[in-house]
C-alpha cells in the first residue's frame, strides 16, 4: 500500500483532531476519587488523639460505599502537634495534589491550616477545633462541622439543667477546676460569660486552674474539697482526669455530681484504668446520637475494626468531615476546588451521626445546628442521658460515694 | 480555709519530697564523685518507671518489692554507660559532656516513645486508693510507703559511703583524684561504680514513684529539671543536701499551691532556688568551692 502526501495529510488531521478532543474527554469524565489531605497531630504531645482520629480512616471508604458515595484517597499529613509544622504540611499536601483538606483537631494548628487553605483556594473541612475565630474571618474555603467553645458551653448548661430536672438533684455550690492551657483558659473565660445566660441552681465557690503537666493534683483537690462544694465542674484532659479521680478517692471526697465539659472523663483509658471508680461522672461534650441510623452503621464498623475501642468524639467528627468531603465531591462531579467549595456550602446531610438536624453550613462556614450531648459513665460503659431527643438512658444523680463501691 | 487543709497538704508535700529527694540523691552522688552532670537523669528514671510497669504487669509484684531488681538493673545500666560512653568524656570540656548526656536523654525518650507509645500508663496496687486518717489528717498510703522506702534506701546509701571500704574508696576519689591514683585505687572502676550507684538510686525512686503517679516518655525532662532544682537548693554534691532539698521543694510546691494558685506551684520552687542562689550559692548544705 502506497502512503502518498494526501493520505499522510489525512492521517495527520485525524491524529490532530483526536489530540484536540482528548482533554475535553478528560474534563468531562467524572474522576473516581478525591484526594483528601488529612492533617492530624499524629506525633508529639497530641499524638494519642491524632492517632485516635486517624482510626476512622480505615472504615470510612466502606461506609461511604454503603451510602453510595465515592471513595476518598487519603493523603496523610502529620502536624507533629505543632502550629508551624501544620502550616508547612498543609502547603506540602496541596503541592502534592491534595484537592481538599481535612483536620486538624487542635485550634491553633487548624487556624494555621485555614490560612493556607484560603490563600491557595483549597477547601478545608475542620473535623475538630472549637476556637470561634476560625469561622469568623470571612473565609470562603473553610468549613467547620464541630461546635465552637460558646456552643459547647451553652449546650452544657442546657443539658445540666435537663439532668438536674430529671434526677431532682440540684447542687447548690460548685468548684470549677480547669487545666491551665489554651483550651482550658478559653473554656474558663466562656464559662463565666455563658453561665450568666442560664439560671443555674449552683454558685461557683472557687475556680482552680492547674498545670496540664501536673504529676500530682493532691493540692488542687484538697483546695476544692475545703470549699465543701456539692458539685465538681471540670475542664480537663485524660491524664489529669485519672489523677483527679484518684485524689478524690484518697482524700475521701465524693461530690454529688462530677460534671465535665472537656475530654478525659469518658475516654476508654479512663474507664479501663479506674474500673468501678470511673462510674458516675457526666460529660457534656460533642458526641453522637445513638438513635440515628448512620450511627448504628458507624458503631458496627468501628466495633468490627477495633473491638476494644469505643466510638468517641474523635472518630465521629473526623468521619463526618470525610463524609462532607465525599458528599460534596459527588454533587460537584469535579475535583475543581471552587466547585467543591460551592458544593460544601450547599451541604444538607440529614443521614449523619452527630446530634442535631444534620450537617449544613451557615454563611460563615459553621454548622451552627450541631447539638452536644450529656454522657454518663455506667458500669464501664457510656450512655447518653441528654438531650432527651438523642438519649438512650436516664441520668443518675447523686453519684454513689467512692467509699461505697 | 481550715487549718487541717494546710496540714494535709504539707504532709503530702513532705512525703512526695522524700521520693524526689532520693531521685536527686543519685544526681548528687554522681556529680560529687565523677564531676559529670547527668542531664539524662529524669529520662533514666522514666526508664525505671517503665521497667516497673513491665515487671508489675508480668509478675504482679508490688513496686516496693520491685525496687530491688529495678535498682540492680539500673545499676548495671549506669555502670556500663559510664564505662563505655561517659568515661572517655571525663577530661573533655563540659560542653562535650553536656551534649553527650543530652543525646543519651533524647535517645531514651524516643526509644520509650517507640516502645511504650505516648499515652500515660500506671499501675494499680492493692493500696493505690487507700489513705490513712489520723485525726484531721488524711495521708495517702502510697506516698507513705514510697517515702518510707526512700528513707530506707537513703539510709543504706549513707551507711555504704560511711562504713564500707568501697564507700570510703569512692569518697577518696571524690576528695583527691590524684591521691586516689597514687595509693593504687582503680579510679576508672570506682567512677563506673559511682555512676551505677547513682543510677540505682534513680531506679529505686522510679519504682516507688510508679506507686504514686503515672508515666509517659515525655516526663523525663521535667524530672531532670526537678532533680537539678533540688540538688542546687540542697547543695550539689551533698547527699544530705539532696534529701533536704527534696523535702523543701515538696513542701514549698504544696504550700505555694494551696496559699496562692495551684497552677503556679512550680513557680514557688523556682523562687526558693533563686533565693538560695542569691544568699547561699553553694546550696543549703553545700561546701564553698576552694
Amino acid at each position: 500500500m502506497s502512503f502518498d502526501r494526501r493520505k499522510f495529510n489525512q492521517a495527520l488531521a485525524a491524529a490532530g483532531a483526536l489530540t484536540a478532543l482528548a482533554p475535553v474527554g478528560i474534563v468531562r469524565a467524572q474522576p473516581k476519587t478525591l484526594k483528601v489531605g488529612l492533617l492530624l497531630p499524629r506525633s508529639g504531645i497530641q499524638a494519642g488523639i491524632g492517632q485516635d482520629c486517624y482510626r476512622v480512616v480505615a472504615i470510612t471508604n466502606g461506609l461511604l460505599a454503603e451510602l453510595g458515595l465515592p471513595a476518598l484517597e487519603i493523603m496523610n499529613g502529620d502536624t507533629e502537634s505543632n502550629v508551624d509544622v501544620a502550616r508547612a504540611r498543609a502547603e506540602r499536601l496541596i503541592g502534592e495534589g491534595a484537592q481538599l483538606l481535612v483536620g486538624a483537631f487542635d485550634s491553633g494548628q487548624t487556624t494555621a491550616i485555614a490560612q493556607v487553605a484560603e490563600q491557595r483556594g483549597i477547601p478545608l473541612v475542620i473535623n475538630i477545633a472549637a476556637a470561634p475565630p476560625i469561622t469568623e474571618q470571612g473565609y470562603k474555603f473553610v468549613f467547620r462541622n464541630f461546635p465552637t467553645a460558646p456552643m459547647i458551653l451553652g449546650d452544657a448548661f442546657a443539658n445540666q439543667l435537663e439532668v438536674f430536672a430529671v434526677t431532682g438533684v440540684s447542687p447548690k455550690t460548685a468548684v470549677f477546676m480547669h487545666v491551665n492551657d489554651t483550651f482550658g483558659n478559653a473554656m474558663q473565660k466562656g464559662f463565666t460569660g455563658v453561665m450568666k445566660k442560664f439560671t443555674m441552681p449552683y454558685t461557683v465557690a472557687e475556680t482552680i486552674a492547674y498545670d496540664p503537666a501536673a504529676r500530682d493534683l493532691s493540692v488542687e483537690v484538697a483546695k476544692a474539697k475545703a470549699t465543701g462544694a456539692e458539685a465538681l465542674i471540670l475542664v480537663s484532659r485524660l491524664n489529669d482526669a485519672i489523677l483527679l479521680t484518684r485524689e478524690l478517692v484518697k482524700q475521701r471526697w465524693s461530690p454529688k455530681a462530677v460534671l465535665s465539659m472537656g475530654p478525659g472523663w469518658y475516654e476508654d483509658q479512663y474507664l479501663k484504668t479506674l474500673g468501678k471508680l470511673a462510674d458516675g461522672p457526666i460529660s457534656f461534650v460533642p458526641w453522637y446520637d445513638p438513635n440515628k441510623k448512620l450511627t448504628q452503621q458507624l458503631l458496627a464498623a468501628n466495633h468490627k475494626a477495633y473491638p476494644d475501642i469505643s466510638l468517641n468524639t474523635n472518630h465521629v467528627y473526623t468521619f463526618e468531615a470525610l463524609l462532607v468531603a465525599a458528599d460534596a465531591f459527588k454533587r460537584a462531579g469535579s475535583t475543581d476546588p471552587k466547585a467543591l467549595a460551592d458544593a460544601i456550602r450547599a451541604t444538607n446531610i440529614t443521614n449523619n451521626v452527630s446530634p442535631g438536624p444534620g450537617i449544613l453550613f451557615n454563611a460563615k462556614g459553621q454548622n451552627d445546628k450541631l447539638k452536644d450531648s450529656a454522657i454518663q459513665n455506667r458500669g464501664g460503659k457510656l450512655v447518653t442521658v441528654a438531650p432527651k431527643d438523642a438519649a438512650n438512658a436516664k441520668p443518675e444523680l447523686p453519684m454513689t460515694p467512692y467509699s461505697q463501691r | 480555709m481550715p487549718v487541717e487543709i494546710y496540714l494535709n497538704v504539707a504532709a503530702s508535700g513532705l512525703l512526695t519530697g522524700l521520693v524526689y529527694g532520693l531521685m536527686a540523691l543519685g544526681l548528687s552522688v554522681i556529680f560529687g564523685v565523677v564531676r559529670v552532670v547527668n542531664f539524662a537523669h529524669g529520662e533514666m528514671m522514666t526508664l525505671a518507671m517503665y521497667l516497673t510497669l513491665l515487671l508489675f504487669s508480668a509478675l504482679k509484684l508490688d513496686p516496693l518489692v520491685l525496687l530491688v531488681p529495678i535498682a540492680a538493673v539500673l545499676f548495671v545500666f549506669g555502670y556500663l554507660l559510664q564505662l563505655g560512653l561517659i568515661n572517655p568524656f571525663i577530661n573533655r570540656p563540659e560542653h562535650s559532656q553536656f551534649m553527650l548526656l543530652v543525646a543519651i536523654a533524647l535517645i531514651l525518650v524516643n526509644a520509650q516513645l517507640i516502645v511504650f507509645g505516648p499515652d500515660a500508663q500506671g499501675i494499680r496496687t492493692a493500696y493505690s486508693f487507700d489513705s490513712y486518717q489520723l485525726g484531721p489528717l488524711i495521708v495517702d498510703a502510697s506516698k507513705v510507703y514510697a517515702a518510707g522506702a526512700a528513707l530506707v534506701v537513703a539510709a543504706a546509701l549513707f551507711a555504704f559511703f560511711r562504713f564500707t571500704l568501697l564507700g570510703k574508696s569512692i569518697r577518696a576519689c571524690a576528695d583527691n583524684y590524684h591521691g586516689a591514683l597514687v595509693v593504687g585505687l582503680n579510679v576508672r572502676h570506682l567512677y563506673a561504680l559511682t555512676f551505677g550507684i547513682g543510677a540505682a538510686c534513680v531506679g529505686a525512686a522510679g519504682a516507688m514513684l510508679m506507686a504514686v503517679t503515672d508515666v509517659t516518655p515525655t516526663i523525663g525532662p521535667a524530672y531532670t529539671l526537678l532533680a537539678f532544682v533540688i540538688v542546687i537548693t540542697g547543695g550539689l554534691g551533698s547527699m544530705g543536701g539532696a534529701l533536704l532539698g527534696g523535702l523543701l521543694i515538696g513542701l514549698t510546691e504544696a504550700l505555694g499551691g494551696v496559699l496562692f494558685t495551684p497552677s503556679a506551684k512550680s513557680m514557688f520552687a523556682f523562687g526558693l532556688l533563686v533565693l538560695v542562689l542569691l544568699f547561699r550559692p553553694q546550696g543549703i548544705l553545700g561546701k564553698k568551692a576552694a
